[in-house]
């Protein structure tokens, strides 16, 4: 008898891990940067070359810092969802356009609608860098205090937002 | 004219060479310390290929800052660091050994053991089950007289 259960056992467990295995997605590297500081950054805006934005302004405020690009083909998939989290006024978006034309990002965003509060230009992507930044778009939650609290990677969905982004953000304004 | 385009059909691959990594340091000697380097570091964006050998322009862009890096006279173990810092330990071909990747480390060694053990009881078990015969003289003159008989046949 123990000579079919022992085998039989060994290929369940073996099924399980297989199972979860297909599951998960490699690409989804956890980020080190979660529960740390946002790496600091000065940039010129898109709209306003002229003028800087820095995270540092942020302080004091929940935030969220999308990282997207023209060229991105799944950031137009989240794009809808973005401009429709940002009528809300739930919370602020900033973009970060990463190694973009200036021009084909604002083109961009003039057709499909412009969801950030403004968008900072890191042409060399050296920011994304310091974000840890590997796949477009990528979404990072900030906190009051500046410390990067979730990173999304990926496009941003209506199920990620509504089930971790949002109560996380609403939680962290209350504190 | 059959020949001639078979000809030029079989000197079509020589177009076909991987191209040179872009933008070389100037400096020969920095440009093998980053390449020694990259060569342990992953490239996040393909995951089976090393920062040294990935074409894509994350890996460029990275390798470009491994480089800048080294012109500051950043020691290897600084910039690797500095990568860790970012991309976490995912980047490190050699994972580090830590709470969380001890099955990784010891688990084959875990398993060898277990299914060593398991070999080893069993081949004990079996001989246990197999009881040794005690031949009678006789019996064993015949076995013998069979034996030899066996070999003389086969010499």
């Amino acid at each position: 008898m123990m000579r079919f259960i022992l085998p039989l056992i060994a290929f369940l467990v073996l099924s399980v891990f297989l199972y979860i295995g297909l599951h998960l997605d490699p690409h989804e590297v956890p980020s080190p940067l979660i529960g740390k500081p946002a790496p600091a950054f000065s940039l010129p805006q898109l709209h306003e070359p002229s003028k800087q934005f820095s995270a540092q302004e942020m302080r004091g405020k929940v935030w969220l810092l999308n990282v997207w690009s023209s060229w991105c083909v799944s950031c137009k998939e989240e794009h809808p969802v973005l401009v429709a989290l940002a009528q809300k006024n739930i919370v602020p978006v900033y973009g970060l356009d990463y190694k973009d034309k200036p021009e084909d990002a604002e083109a961009w965003l003039a057709g499909a609608g412009n969801p950030y509060v403004l968008s900072a230009a890191d042409r060399e992507g050296r920011v994304g860098i310091d974000y840890g930044v590997y796949g477009v778009p990528e979404t990072y939650v900030i906190d009051k205090q500046g410390i990067i609290r979730y990173k999304q990677i990926g496009p941003v969905t209506v199920q990620s937002l509504n089930e971790k982004i949002l109560p996380l953000v609403v939680e962290l304004q209350r504190k | 004219m059959k020949r001639l385009l078979m000809l030029l059909l079989c000197l079509l691959p020589v177009f076909g060479y991987a191209g040179e990594a872009k933008d070389m340091a100037a400096d020969p000697v920095l440009e093998k310390r980053m390449i020694g380097l990259a060569e342990n570091l992953r490239c996040l964006v393909c995951q089976n290929e090393s920062l040294a050998s990935s074409h894509a322009e994350l890996a460029e862009d990275l390798r470009r800052e491994v480089r800048e890096q080294m012109k500051k006279g950043l020691s290897d173990q600084e910039i690797i660091d500095y990568l860790v810092a970012r991309y976490g330990d995912f980047v490190l071909y050699k994972p580090p050994v830590k709470s969380y990747t001890m099955v990784l480390w010891f688990g084959p060694f875990m398993l060898f053991l277990v299914a060593g053990g398991a070999l080893f009881y069993q081949l004990r078990k079996r001989r246990q089950s197999v009881p040794e015969t005690d031949l009678t003289p006789e019996a064993q003159q015949r076995a013998a007289a069979m034996l030899n008989n066996d070999k003389e046949n086969q010499a």
